[in-house]
């Protein structure tokens, strides 16, 4: 017997059978691309297309057609490169960590957020690989025998720990994803009608019948794969940290690193899903699977990670100031007063301030604000990614190399067109798979609206839904 | 060409679905399989399903993994090209684990995942693999494999009285 609280309101609102689940999350697979979808898809484009045009500049002419110098030797591309990483942070969290927690909420959004998760690995992907200047060299990063030429990898090196960390936390994630797709392909095959339709979905959906045995399979494989995938992701940007952290360059070389950069890591991730998700709930009425519970469950998230990072924020400044050494010191009254100040209040006043909006319940509750507050979390630790690189090197430990840093219509170029590149595939993602976990959802249906679940049949057909009008938000 | 028929038994409710099975294992019937649209809470114990030993493969794998990335790292560190790099030994060990922990990782998953994949006989294939294609959307499936000298309406009765919607019979040629 479950215990339904009355207090709690339920996951899934509107009085959804098993069929409603599999007709409003099939709907926009089956269907023909609606005009919005289309146009979303040609803006999605363009962009695309300015990221190929600046990956040619990039490559034909070379890393001079960005705006990094010898003092700045990272720079847009570096803080592109972490901001995506983190971005795809929130995706495992979603499906791994909440799956351990036994967080039932996540099984509407968890697919969503897993290929966001994909697509903003892949975005990240592409600016260490362009930074090589050679990318066709890309394989010398792995540990392959010296026939090249050149030496073992460094294993002592982060920068080679982040290329195992990010391969393997790529790889995870698309395996869990996928795994959780093949159910719901295999729902998706059994009802198409069309012979090509039919097959595309049969070869995906791995000859899924959704035996009691493969289930029981599939439900430990998930469980494990959440338990390695949890600690996994926490390494991630651990590691991405120590890309700096293991440094000596004054504003780089702090211990707080590795947890604060997870912290920010699942902040902008939720940021990302939150603007993700309020456009997808929209756009293909999933208002009842994607409620205002949910918005407001990431939104605490939001509050909590982003109060995180404010406290690391000052502890930073704390510590430059407690430690006495005076390069330190310099490094932290420079971010915020030198010339890159508006870089620093921009990020302060982003995920310092806004996030704290959020202990209104309001405007947790309002989507609109959600949205605005989830666009400015995403400004912000950007900026932070900009702050923390740019202004560190900037002022290097000669003055006669001090220099400023001014991205070039190229860096910004590739920029945008990640994104461009990041919508096309979730866009695609969005039209031809389930965008919501149809299996999960049903199986967290039953106590989720109320209707009580015993093993004793002549009880259980229906039990009282106490709180179960609701509005449609 | 052999071609094996099947009874099915579509029910409309997992509780009545559990009792169901319960009930049939009960009168000495064995169970083909059961198809459900997602997972169902509790049917391992009346199902009889052994659990998975998935986690030990996992463990293993990852352990292969550990393994692999300790010996690449020493060997080629180590002992191949050796060179001091920031002053550290050649077998500068606590500098290791980051490869190590991910490779463990990806051994586990993927070695967990594939065999997950062989045992349940999970591959891309271009035909549709259900007996009934209601059990990937709303309905469970209990389907009851016939023998030579089954009694078919015994079967029908006993799945009906215990709150099967329909009975029907499906042949599958293999």
């Amino acid at each position: 017997m479950q215990h339904v609280s009355p207090i709690r309101e339920p996951l899934v609102t509107g009085g959804k059978t098993y069929a409603d689940i599999t007709e409003d999350v099939c709907r926009q697979v089956e269907a023909k691309p609606n005009m919005r979808w289309m146009v979303a898809l040609g803006v999605a484009l363009v962009f695309l297309g300015i990221f190929i045009y600046s990956v040619y500049r990039t490559l034909w002419f070379g890393i001079g057609e960005w705006g990094l110098n010898k003092t700045v030797g990272w720079a847009w591309d570096i803080t592109n490169f972490v901001w995506w990483v983190g971005i795809g942070h929130a995706g495992t969290l979603i499906s791994a960590i909440l799956l351990l927690f036994r967080q039932k909420w996540r099984t509407s959004i968890n697919r969503a957020a897993e290929a966001m998760t994909i697509f903003a690995v892949i975005c990240a992907a592409m600016f260490p690989v362009l930074h090589m200047g050679r990318p066709w060299l890309a394989y010398w990063v792995l540990p392959l025998p010296n026939t090249f030429g050149s030496l073992w990898v460094n294993f002592n090196s982060p920068l080679l720990w982040d290329v195992f960390a990010i391969s393997t936390y790529f790889s995870v994630s698309l395996v869990f994803w996928y795994i959780g797709l093949i159910p719901d392909f295999a729902t998706i095959r059994d009802r198409a009608t069309g012979p090509i339709a039919r097959r595309a979905y049969a070869l995906l959906s791995f000859n899924w019948t959704g035996s009691a045995k493969h289930w029981s399979r599939y439900e430990t494989v998930s469980l494990i794969l959440a338990g390695l995938a949890t600690p996994l992701v926490l390494s991630v940007h651990t590691i991405v940290s120590m890309d700096f952290a293991t440094s000596v360059i004054p504003g780089w070389h702090t211990t707080i690193f590795p947890p604060y950069f997870v912290a920010g890591a699942i902040f902008s991730g939720f940021a990302m899903v939150l603007t993700l998700m309020i456009i997808t709930r929209k756009t293909f009425k999933l208002e009842d699977y994607i409620t205002l519970e949910h918005v407001e469950s990431m939104n605490k998230v939001i509050t909590l990670t982003g109060s995180i990072v404010g406290v690391a924020y000052i502890t930073e400044f704390f510590i430059a100031w407690y430690s006495g050494v005076e390069y330190e010191q310099y490094a932290f009254i420079n971010r915020a007063t030198g010339p890159y100040w508006w870089a620093y209040w921009s990020m302060m006043t982003c995920n310092v301030i806004t996030p704290q909006l959020f202990w209104f319940r309001s405007i947790r509750r309002s989507l609109t604000a959600t949205f605005i507050i989830s666009i400015f979390v995403n400004i912000g630790m950007w900026f932070e990614r900009f702050v923390i690189i740019v202004t560190s090197l900037h002022r290097d430990f000669l003055p006669s190399s001090w220099v400023m840093f001014s991205p070039t219509s190229i860096d910004v170029g590739i920029y945008v067109g990640t994104i461009g590149l990041f919508f096309t595939l979730f866009l695609l993602f969005a039209k031809f798979f389930p965008v919501v976990n149809m299996a999960e959802v049903k199986s967290i249906l039953k106590s989720s609206t109320g209707v009580s679940h015993t093993h004793n049949p002549g009880a259980s057909l229906h039990g009282t839904a106490p709180n179960n009008s609701h509005k449609h938000d | 060409m052999t071609s094996k028929k099947y009874i099915l038994g579509v029910f409309n409710d997992e509780d009545v679905l559990l009792n169901a099975i319960e009930q049939t294992r009960a009168a000495g019937t064995k169970i083909y399989d059961v198809f459900s649209p997602y997972p169902i809470h509790g049917i391992d114990d009346v199902l009889g399903i052994q659990r998975s030993r998935l986690p030990i493969v996992a463990f293993f794998c990852g352990l292969c993994g550990t393994s692999f990335a300790l010996w690449m790292q020493i060997y080629m560190l180590g002992f191949d090209w050796p060179m001091i790099i920031g002053g550290k030994p050649h077998i500068a060990l606590p500098s290791f684990i980051p490869v190590t922990f991910e490779l463990t990782v990806l051994c586990a998953a993927f070695g967990m995942v594939i065999t997950f994949f062989i045992i349940s006989g999970l591959r891309p294939t271009l035909k549709v693999p259900v007996l009934d294609v209601r059990s990937t959307d709303d309905k469970y499936v209990m389907a009851i494999e016939l023998k030579e000298g089954t009694d078919i309406n015994k079967l029908n009765d006993l799945l009906r009285s215990h709150g099967a919607i329909e009975v029907n019979e499906k042949e599958v040629v293999k």
